[in-house]
């Protein structure tokens, strides 16, 4: 077993686990960082979606072992300094439910924003179709990711 | 619990006209207990209740830091229900919603109903809450009246402050413990009449929003218990399949593996991580006996359930002409984004559970069952937690009982958790079924009668309805309380003469449980289907002959506002159509219209216009969202999702296979209407969903000219 240093919401970390682990069980089990959630452990419902070298990616399918030296960021570091327009957006639209994809699809979110600050209706399907929300808030996460480029655009914060 | 004493209050003003009984329980600060009161005649009313703690709806306890603790006995799914309590709460006491805070109670025998579902918090919780926050809030100005030595009367409540005309103020924190030694109130603890609500009845958003934002909500396996060790269970391929031999070496060798253990459903493996876990649950050999359903595939079960209707009853008199529809419907699996999943601390005779369960009391049987202790059941707590959805799943703890099993067989405490694929393919499963509905015509296009009958193997419910008198028959006699459910829940709201609904129970050895809505879920959708394809006989637009037939003013209400709101019958292109469902439940009623485009190979849905009287509206924000909610569930369940079986094994194990819908398939536009009737307060959370479905489907049918009757509809190529 090999230590595995990389940086987690801006702190560096380092933990002892095999290489293959993935990244969710090394954040939920070993850190106890249980903001990304554990939905299919196959990379295809979005529950961990989480940032590396912030772009959105699946913890739960992405060995520990590949990390030494780069950047995780979870949903526990987004709003580091309060919230994140994305989150504050989220509160508005009062988008969750049950609120176990929120995690993942708030860090979804964050990443297309990033690289697009005013997606259009085709550009949100595109990105976040491979986030299942199983309570159906898919029409208020749209109206968030809008209030929240908005929020953005107007200089309220970045992330 | 001393109880002290106790008032009633009646909330009239047609809301309820029930009574409530609310008292004092003995605690250091003010708590006030509330329960239903039907039961307690009137010359009762003075004495403290009688075997009032083993009915308990609710209670409420004032805090020395001013803050109101609600603890209820039904759990959070999502569905919003602590948002809407805390308001109720908060209007009652004239406070800030944010110093309510809600918690759902852990099992306990003295709650009357512990149980939910059914679309049934809020419609039988709000007037106790309300009985019980305007007890509290009497008593707390009567504590000030007498510090101060004033007239209660006089004494005025905001922010959770009384204050006397001459200035002085007390938190209600101030006087939590003065409260509790109140003899009587000294002001009216009747609760404020609905037409002077400041804060019930605006949209409001949740509170516990924030938490789910930032990551902070916690589910069963985040709770932080100390030492407690990851575990998942190898389960069978088919459906209840069982454990032959098992060979664990190579899995036992495996880093990070604590422990095998054998389980009747399985073979869980215990490990330092849940990676660990699933790794070493992948290397377990193990030879299974096939399970009870292993002779049946879809195309058995689907002839089973045709064969099971049966020849045509004698048709009404004068009847000149039968239609006859016929339906099939899927098995589904509820698939909630969090998994089957339980901490458990099984340890010196004494067992805690945490799960987020629909029926704790249930679970605390089923975990005392099968550790043997069917007769002490209390050495079994049950915590709630909030759940990662329901819709009907989480009546069943399967993952409790493991969890519990393991940790006594390793003398730790564990986290259990089901994989996607188990809680895919070992569900508890909402049965496919088989319609025949036949509308009998008589001279001049009148309907002299509807008979839907409908093949549906049993649905299990042996939780029961939240009462012990059902659990029971639940048990013992299955089919006999899904045929009661079924006959109470179904009904017609159209003058279609005679009208008949008749379940045709199947023994079929795949396990069911209710989904959302439950038999509406088939039975309310397919009629409603049908109604259009007797407007499409009659030749008459299928708005028109619904606000003709229609026997209820508040269905004609809801139909006439999508009606308005969608613009039906407006121009639209070759290959879009517009379609209309209505449906009355829970105390409510509510219409969709659904517009679809067909030219794809994939119906797409553009619009979805809701109008719904849902009473009172407590949180119009939280029922908006219910009912976008359950149109997707609708749109995914009529569309794409269906659970096929191959010789007793589920074909679906992620949601790769089990296609509901994405970002990209629903629409940006889903609007809600709510049309207000403050009169009552009606059920939403499984409201939604049937006219959905039906809607849908008949804007298919009216787009393609023929009407889909097998569901999910991308199956009928299949």
């Amino acid at each position: 077993m090999a230590a595995h240093q990389f940086i987690l919401n801006g702190q560096t970390v380092s933990v002892e686990a095999p290489e293959d682990l993935s990244l969710l069980w090394v954040l939920r089990d070993v850190l106890g960082v249980t903001g990304p959630k554990y939905g299919c452990g196959v990379g295809v419902c979005g529950a961990c979606t989480s940032h590396l070298d912030g772009e959105a990616f699946r913890p739960c399918i992405h060995p520990v072992g590949g990390l030494s030296g780069r950047e995780v960021v979870t949903i526990e570091g987004l709003g580091a300094q309060g919230l994140h327009p994305v989150q504050q957006a989220w509160m508005d639209e009062d988008v969750a439910q049950c609120g176990f994809c929120q995690p993942g699809q708030i860090m979804a979110a964050v990443a297309l924003l990033k690289k697009n600050a005013q997606p259009s209706d085709a550009d949100i399907d595109a990105a976040m179709s491979d986030n299942v929300c199983r309570c159906g808030t898919y029409v208020r996460i749209r109206a968030a990711i809008k209030r929240a480029a908005l929020l953005l655009r107007s200089g309220a914060g970045g992330g | 619990m001393a109880d002290t004493l106790k008032s009633d209050a009646t909330v009239s003003e047609g809301l309820d006209r029930r009574r409530f009984l609310t008292w004092v329980m003995a605690s250091p600060t003010l708590m006030i207990a509330a329960r239903l009161g039907l039961d307690v005649p009137e010359a009762e009313a003075a004495k403290p209740p009688e075997g009032a703690t083993t009915a308990l709806s609710l209670y409420l306890a004032v805090q020395t830091d001013g803050r109101i603790v609600t603890t209820l006995p039904r759990t959070e799914m999502g569905q919003g229900i602590t948002t809407a309590v805390a308001m109720l709460v908060a209007e009652e006491l004239d406070m800030a919603l944010d110093r309510v805070d809600v918690r759902s109670a852990d099992a306990d025998p003295r709650w009357a109903i512990q149980l939910t579902g059914l679309s049934s918090t809020m419609r039988f919780l709000t007037g106790p809450l309300r009985a019980a926050a305007a007890e509290a809030r009497a008593r707390l100005v009567t504590a000030a009246a007498l510090r101060w030595r004033v007239l209660a009367h006089t004494l005025t409540t905001a922010h959770g402050v009384v204050s006397a005309p001459d200035g002085r103020r007390a938190g209600y924190g101030e006087l939590a413990e003065d409260a509790a030694r109140v003899l009587l109130p000294a002001v009216s603890s009747q609760p404020r009449p609905v037409s002077r609500f400041k804060l019930v009845g605006q949209p409001t958003g949740r509170i516990d929003a924030r938490d789910i934002v930032t990551g902070a909500t916690r589910y069963a396996l985040d709770l932080d218990i100390p030492e407690a060790l990851p575990t998942v269970v190898a389960r069978p391929p088919t459906l209840r399949g069982t454990v032959q031999s098992v060979d664990d070496a190579s899995a036992r060798t495996m880093p990070g593996v604590v422990a095998v253990v054998p389980l009747g459903t399985g073979v869980a493996v215990v490990a330092r991580t849940f990676g660990q876990a699933l790794a070493a649950r992948a290397a377990l050999r193990i030879t299974w006996t096939p399970g009870p359903a292993s002779a049946l595939s879809d195309a058995d079960i689907r002839t089973r359930l045709r064969d099971s209707i049966g020849p045509r009853p004698l048709p009404p008199l004068f009847t000149t002409r039968t239609l006859e529809g016929r339906f099939d419907f899927p098995y589904l699996a509820h698939a909630t984004m969090e998994t089957q999943s339980c901490l458990a601390r099984v340890q010196g005779g004494q067992a805690e559970v945490w799960l987020g369960a629909q029926d704790p009391k249930y679970a605390q049987r089923e975990v005392a069952r099968a550790l043997g202790w069917e007769l002490t059941p209390w050495r079994v707590t049950v915590h709630i937690t909030r759940a990662g959805g329901g819709f009907g799943r989480r009546f069943f703890t399967e993952a409790a009982v493991e969890a519990a099993l393991v940790s006594r067989a390793i003398g730790r405490p564990v986290k259990l958790m089901w994989s996607r694929d188990d809680d895919m393919r070992h569900g508890h499963f909402r049965p496919a079924s088989h319609h025949r509905i036949l509308a009998y015509l008589g001279p001049g296009g009148r309907v002299l009668g509807w008979h839907h009958r409908a093949a549906i193997p049993t649905v299990e419910f042996p939780h029961g309805f939240g009462d012990a008198i059902t659990a029971l028959a639940g048990e013992v006699l299955p089919e006999v309380t899904s045929a009661v459910f079924f006959a109470l829940s179904q009904k017609l709201p159209y003058g279609f003469g005679w009208v008949s609904h008749e379940l045709r129970d199947v023994a079929i050895p795949i396990p069911t449980a209710s989904f959302r809505s439950v038999f509406t879920s088939q039975v309310g959708v397919s009629n409603e289907v049908f109604v259009d394809e007797l407007a499409r006989e009659l030749q008459v637009d299928p708005v028109a002959l619904r606000r003709e037939r229609l026997t209820s003013n508040r269905l004609k209400a809801v139909l006439d506002k999508v009606a308005t709101e969608g613009q039906w019958g407006r121009s639209l292109p070759p290959g879009v159509a517009q379609g209309v469902a209505v449906l009355e439940e829970w105390d409510s009623a509510i219409a969709h219209l659904i517009e679809v485009d067909v030219t794809g190979g994939t119906p797409r849905v553009l619009r979805i216009v809701i109008a719904a009287d849902v009473g009172l509206p407590i949180n119009p924000k939280g029922i908006e969202a219910q009912l976008q909610g359950a149109a997707v569930d609708a749109m995914s369940t009529t569309l794409s999702a269906g659970i096929h079986i191959d010789a007793g094994t589920v074909r679906e194990g992620s949601f790769a296979d089990y296609r509901w819908m994405r970002m990209k398939h629903v629409p940006s536009d889903i609007q809600v209407h709510l049309v207000r009737s403050d009169d009552r307060v009606g059920g939403v959370g499984e409201l939604g969903y049937p006219s959905a479905a039906a809607a849908l489907t008949n804007a298919i049918a009216r787009a393609r000219g023929s009407m889909p009757t097998r569901f999910p509809i991308l199956d009928e190529g299949v």
